[in-house]
């Protein structure tokens, strides 16, 4: 039960953030200061259909976590996330087209690995 | 000496289409990860205490998870949540998944290094490890620019 759950958290954590992302860059950049910018993009989301179907797969992935949470600990829990890393890393650069060089490469495989280890 | 009001402008005009940042663009940029983490960190400090009082819940069901929010931090936590939801999506407008994955992932070290120094929690070895290989990871990320993805015609303004 408690690896069905991660492998759930992890599936549906990864289509969300990578929907997420490409609905968020069409939508247009938001300003972190201005109130209005804030209120725009809320606005904005509900008529988004990337950022809809992110939001209900991160609602599967977050009904999974607090599910695995009242039958065990956060540590638990997180190793879940450390494959998404790279899946989403890889998924970055082949859907997403973003530019990933050694640097990022480096960095997801450090905190994929740094997360699986502070579970113990 | 142009006004700020140019300047800001002349700044928008000259990084049109590009990927390069302007010092305001990175700050904002920098100021939504901010938030990002510590949202994040907050939130599910504030969920797992509430969960933990809740008790055991395993169901298809989403009603069965409705008796969590009974619990006052398992509501604050999901409140908190709801901010770092957002910010995460303003950070993702403006930052490639790449950049924000490992930078944010500076959230479990906070929680770990928290849980140690307030709660005086164990850190054993193995997670002392993980921690800094977390932090050698969002070291290494944050040197990358934040966006390498072309921005659209609409937000050349």
């Amino acid at each position: 039960m408690k690896w069905l759950l991660v492998g759930i958290i992890a599936l549906a954590n990864t289509l969300g953030d990578v929907l997420n992302t490409a609905g968020m860059k069409r939508q247009g950049e938001v300003d972190a200061l201005g109130l209005g910018s804030w209120v725009g993009m809320i606005r904005k989301i509900f008529r988004n259909p990337y950022v809809l179907g992110g939001f209900a797969a991160l609602a599967v992935s977050f009904f999974a976590l607090l599910s695995l949470l009242s039958i065990t600990t956060v540590s638990f829990a997180v190793p879940a996330t450390a494959v998404s890393y790279l899946v989403e890393t890889l998924l970055a650069k082949y859907i997403l087209k973003e530019d990933v060089r050694w640097r990022r490469w480096a960095a997801a495989s450090l905190v994929a690995c740094g997360v699986v280890l502070l579970s113990f | 000496m142009s006004s700020p009001v140019n300047n800001t402008n002349l700044v928008t005009a000259v990084n049109s289409g590009k990927t390069a940042e302007s010092p305001q663009q990175v700050h904002a940029t920098r100021l939504l990860v901010l938030l990002v983490i510590a949202s994040n960190v907050l939130g599910n400090v504030c969920l797992s205490r509430g969960m933990q009082q809740v008790g055991r819940i395993v169901s298809a069901s989403p009603f069965d998870y409705l008796r969590a929010f009974l619990n006052p931090w398992a509501v604050l936590g999901v409140c908190i949540l709801v901010i770092w939801m957002l910010s995460d999506l303003a950070l993702l407008s403006r930052a490639d998944l790449s950049f924000v994955l490992p930078v944010t992932a500076s959230a479990y070290v906070l929680v770990a290094l928290g849980g140690h120094f307030l709660l005086h929690d164990h850190i054993s070895w193995q997670r002392w490890t993980g921690i800094v290989l977390i932090t050698g990871g969002v070291i290494l990320a944050e040197e990358t620019p934040a966006r390498t993805t072309a921005r659209r015609p609409e937000d050349w303004r």
